[in-house]
């Protein structure tokens, strides 16, 4: 029973982290229409600068430092890239980010090299006794940062004019272009968003007990946004909190109860959110909340 | 060209490709193998996500369906029999994602490909009788009644050029890659073509039209993984020995890169951009030294394998801002401004399933597709 609540525990500390990854995924969707698959790399770029300088800034600063270049790069493919081929179909656009991906994460793996950094964080390897199992600091830390900025984030998305706008050009793009919104600029704001929410996932996404930022994160990271995302329903926020929460779940469980479940293989933590997505899919092929493209002819 | 002019060319071609072992080293050689082998898959995906409009990133799955299939019938079945169940595993694992493939609409698919990827991962990962686990198995190399694919047995000198295992290769591969061509371009130019053409400008007008739209949609996964399947029995015999991290995400990238730097549903920019992105990292590396600016292993800076990982994601994200229509656009454009050079180009114009289905085609930049 106690390990049932620590898994439990544990996924959902993890499915914040993993929430927070789908949450700008899935923004950049709604906004731009685009599939970023250079979202891990992204992340990986947020982690390495919080890794690189925390020793000479600090770790707020390196943070913060991190938050800006990432949100800058972001706005940097999204608008500048991104906004040029406009008439595309998504899945050329999608593939077009795969090549930013490429870039971006080989010019980032090949700047950590061989070297093995830490985020740098306070809350270190420190363990707290929760209900009776143990769960590590930083997954705390986590999931309270999460809950914040899902909360400023949903609101933003309810009361301000921005929010309002990303929501009216996501429904109706040509309608709210006629009203005066311009549309490049609630884009780029995703982005910008987008970006600043994968510098913070990345901080966390690395820090103990994951073994700190290495080449792969990346990809791991983009391993997850894209069960939870779809899972949840590209078009949709809730639909990205529910997914990640569902994907941390899945992946603690899955990890946690390996031995039981060692006819499927070693390693299905990894692959259970996969199998839950396609599961999903072949139901509801919109994700749980996305919503349904009704063809009019 | 005129036709006579056509046919020249093509036979000088053909004899420059028959001679071409005699003269090529054991590099160049190796090098044409995997291009040819990659240039089958490329071919395979065009179809898919240029021709269907379906975006896979599934692909790699498939070529490890086909390779590792392969590789086990080998031992058990004369060589091309086991080649033929290979490509047909591949084939049957794309039908049985079809229902997936048939229900989903583009991003979406395009997402749910990327389970499969992982899932294949794990399962080569895990099925170690199978598939050997992380070490991987060797490959049984080809016999074709008797006559070897190995530097022996039977032993052939040409023009006193012995006949090794690759030489022996590249004829095999050329000409499986020149029937998967030739199949391809039918395919393409025919009623299904046509029909898989429609379905991707517009479902709805090509389901008016008469076309079974989710039947075809699984034909068109179904014949794209019997490619990557082939790709992979291809693979498997240029390898000699075939492991599961070959077969991941970044190959399923690769296959992507291929067709987009080629120009999305092209057959022979396929082909070229698999030549692109397959043999660019083997010859920067083999002449990283000679080149000078790159790093060696060891030092810091860019070195060989980064740099062109760097020029084709590069190129991948240029060719899509500049030149949309990829290398096979290049050439007939080359080839009318050579044949009348005052004539203003065409200007190609893209529709899509959502614009059509809004009304059709639209000349301006339409907000609704941002």
């Amino acid at each position: 029973m106690t390990r049932a609540v620590e898994l439990l525990l544990n996924g959902l500390s993890l499915g914040c982290i993993d929430a927070l990854i789908a949450l700008g995924f899935v923004v950049v969707f709604k906004a731009a229409r685009v599939v970023n698959f250079a979202h891990g790399s992204l992340l990986l770029l947020g982690a390495y600068v919080v890794g690189r300088y925390h020793d000479r800034l600090g770790f707020a600063g390196a943070v913060a430092l991190s938050v800006a270049v990432t949100a800058a790069v972001a706005v940097l493919v999204g608008a500048v890239v991104l906004r040029r081929v406009r008439l595309a179909d998504p899945g050329t656009l999608a593939i077009l980010t795969l090549g930013v991906d490429i870039v971006l994460a080989t010019e980032l793996t090949r700047r950590i090299g061989t070297d093995l950094l830490s985020t740098g964080d306070p809350w270190g390897a420190g363990v707290v006794l929760l209900a009776g199992v143990h769960i590590a600091q930083t997954r705390i830390a986590a999931a309270g940062v999460a809950v914040l900025l899902v909360g400023a984030f949903l609101a933003a998305l309810r009361f301000t004019d921005w929010g309002v706008a990303l929501r009216a050009s996501a429904e109706r793009p040509a309608t709210a272009a006629l009203v005066g919104i311009r549309l490049g600029r609630v884009a780029a704001t995703a982005w910008f968003l987008a970006g600043g929410l994968a510098a913070i996932a990345g901080l966390f996404f690395t820090a103990f007990p994951a073994s700190g930022v290495t080449g792969t994160v990346g990809q791991a990271a983009l391993g997850a946004a894209v069960p939870a995302a779809v899972l949840g329903g590209l078009d949709s926020t809730t639909g990205a909190l529910v997914g990640g929460l569902a994907v941390g779940l899945t992946a603690a469980f899955a990890a946690g109860y390996q031995d039981e479940l060692a006819f499927l293989g070693r390693g299905f933590g990894a692959v259970a959110p996969y199998v839950v997505m396609l599961l999903v899919l072949l139901v509801r092929p919109s994700g749980l909340f996305g919503r349904r493209d009704v063809t009019r002819v | 060209m005129s036709r006579p002019l056509q046919a020249v060319v093509w036979a000088m071609a053909v004899a420059l490709a028959l001679a071409a072992p005699l003269s090529l080293t054991s590099f160049w050689l190796q090098t044409a193998l995997f291009v040819m082998a990659a240039a089958i898959g490329a071919i395979g995906l065009t179809l898919l996500v240029g021709v269907a409009g379906q975006l896979s990133l599934a692909h790699a799955f498939f070529v490890a369906v086909g390779a590792y299939g392969y590789a086990f019938l080998a031992g058990h079945w004369p060589s091309p029999l086991a080649a033929v169940g290979g490509v047909a595993l591949a084939g049957v694992a794309g039908a049985l994602f079809s229902p997936i493939a048939g229900r989903l609409r583009g991003i979406y698919l395009g997402l749910a490909s990327l389970g499969l990827v992982f899932l294949g991962q794990h399962i080569l990962l895990n099925a170690t009788p199978l598939t050997g686990g992380f070490n991987g198995r060797d490959v049984a190399p080809f016999n074709l009644f008797g006559f070897t694919f190995t530097a022996t047995n039977p032993d052939v000198v040409v023009f006193n050029v012995p006949y090794g295992a690759l030489e022996r290769l590249w004829y095999l591969f050329l000409l499986v890659l020149a029937i998967a061509y030739w199949y391809a371009r039918n395919l393409l130019h025919s009623r299904p073509g046509r029909a898989l053409a429609g379905i991707r400008d517009s479902s709805v007008a090509a389901a008016v039209m008469g076309v079974d739209v989710r039947r075809y949609r699984a034909a068109a996964f179904t014949v794209s993984s019997g490619y990557a399947g082939l790709a992979g029995v291809l693979f498997a015999l240029a390898f000699g020995r075939i492991v599961p991290d070959s077969f991941g995400f970044a190959m399923s990238i690769d296959f992507l890169a291929m067709i987009v730097i080629g120009g999305l549903g092209s057959v022979p920019g396929s082909v070229a951009g698999a030549a692109v992105v397959t043999a660019l990292p083997l010859v920067i590396s083999h002449y990283s030294g000679a080149l000078g600016f790159l790093a060696q292993p060891g030092e810091p800076g860019v070195g060989a394998a980064d740099a062109a990982r760097l020029l084709y994601g590069a190129a991948v994200v240029a060719v899509l801002l500049f030149v949309p229509g990829g290398l096979a656009q290049l050439v007939p454009t080359a080839r009318r401004r050579v044949a009348r050079p005052n004539r203003p180009r065409p200007s190609v114009k893209e529709t899509s399933d959502e614009a059509n289905a809004r009304g059709g085609y639209r000349p301006v930049p339409d907000p609704d597709r941002m």
